[in-house]
């Protein structure tokens, strides 16, 4: 959690930002960094996950939902640290460097 | 097939792990309540039940992918494309393959062919998480019955 950056770069954020736009039909201008994705922005789950797919696509990455879920149901981490999209970003980057080390 | 009970697939042909691919082989009953009413006097399988199938041939492949550890639930169907009839007797090739293998979820591929040529192709995606309480045993016996795991290549 510590060591992950605090916003995502702009660039990840209007990717991701047209990738929602595209994917759950919702008018690119309401799309914030600030946008909560569930509260905000009204993405259910299954949408949630045909973001995700999209996700895992452009970046090359695999957004660890799994894990995601479980801390957030188990009270250990806010879903806004996941939802509100330039968390979202931050982590889709921090996920990015993590591939290109490993590469 | 066994159409009303929703058992699409009879057997496996080839599963291939390492690729990501599953072969199966559907035989369109020569009889079933389903063609009383597609159509009177005109059976033919519906889309629908074809979908089914490109599901549970995508379905067999991601437990064997999974190794039976979660258990796959279909929650899109993209690009779905019937490009044929088929009938009663018909021999139906069912192939599947891994587009992408997510967290809590995967995307699949996959198409039918009936004597070589395309009736139905669809990409597929499930939400897999663990098995609901009793569904594990039932679903290992069926991929057993279908020779899901002897098919296996690696």
């Amino acid at each position: 959690m510590s060591d992950q950056p605090t916003t995502g770069s702009t660039a990840t954020f209007e990717r991701v930002a047209d990738i929602i736009a595209e994917t759950a039909d919702i008018p690119r201008e309401k799309i914030t960094p600030e946008s909560h994705a569930i509260d905000d922005l009204g993405i259910d789950s299954l949408a949630f996950l045909d973001i995700a797919f999209a996700v895992d696509k452009a970046f090359g990455i695999k957004l660890p939902l799994e894990r995601w879920t479980q801390e957030v149901n188990e009270g250990k981490v806010p879903a806004e640290e996941y939802f509100v999209l330039k968390n979202l970003c931050a982590r889709i980057d921090a996920l990015v460097v993590e591939k290109a080390a490993k590469a | 097939m066994r159409l009303e009970y929703f058992e699409m697939i009879d057997s496996v042909r080839s599963l291939d792990r390492a690729a990501g691919r599953i072969e199966a082989r559907a035989l369109v009953p020569e009889a079933s309540p389903v063609f009383e009413g597609h159509f009177p006097g005109y059976p033919l399988v519906p889309g629908v039940l074809l979908t089914e199938t490109m599901a549970q041939a995508s379905g067999y492949l991601l437990l064997a992918h999974l190794d039976f550890a979660l258990m796959p639930f279909l929650m899109a169907v993209d690009k779905a494309r019937f490009r044929s009839f088929v009938g009663p007797g018909a021999v139906l090739d069912v192939e599947a393959s891994l587009v992408h293998d997510g967290s809590g979820y995967a995307v699949t591929k996959a198409a039918i062919r009936t004597g070589g040529k395309a009736l139905a192709d669809a990409e597929l995606r499930f939400r897999t998480m663990p098995f609901p309480d009793g569904l594990d045993a039932p679903m290992r016996a069926r991929a057993r019955s279908i020779g899901l795991l002897d098919g296996a290549a690696a």
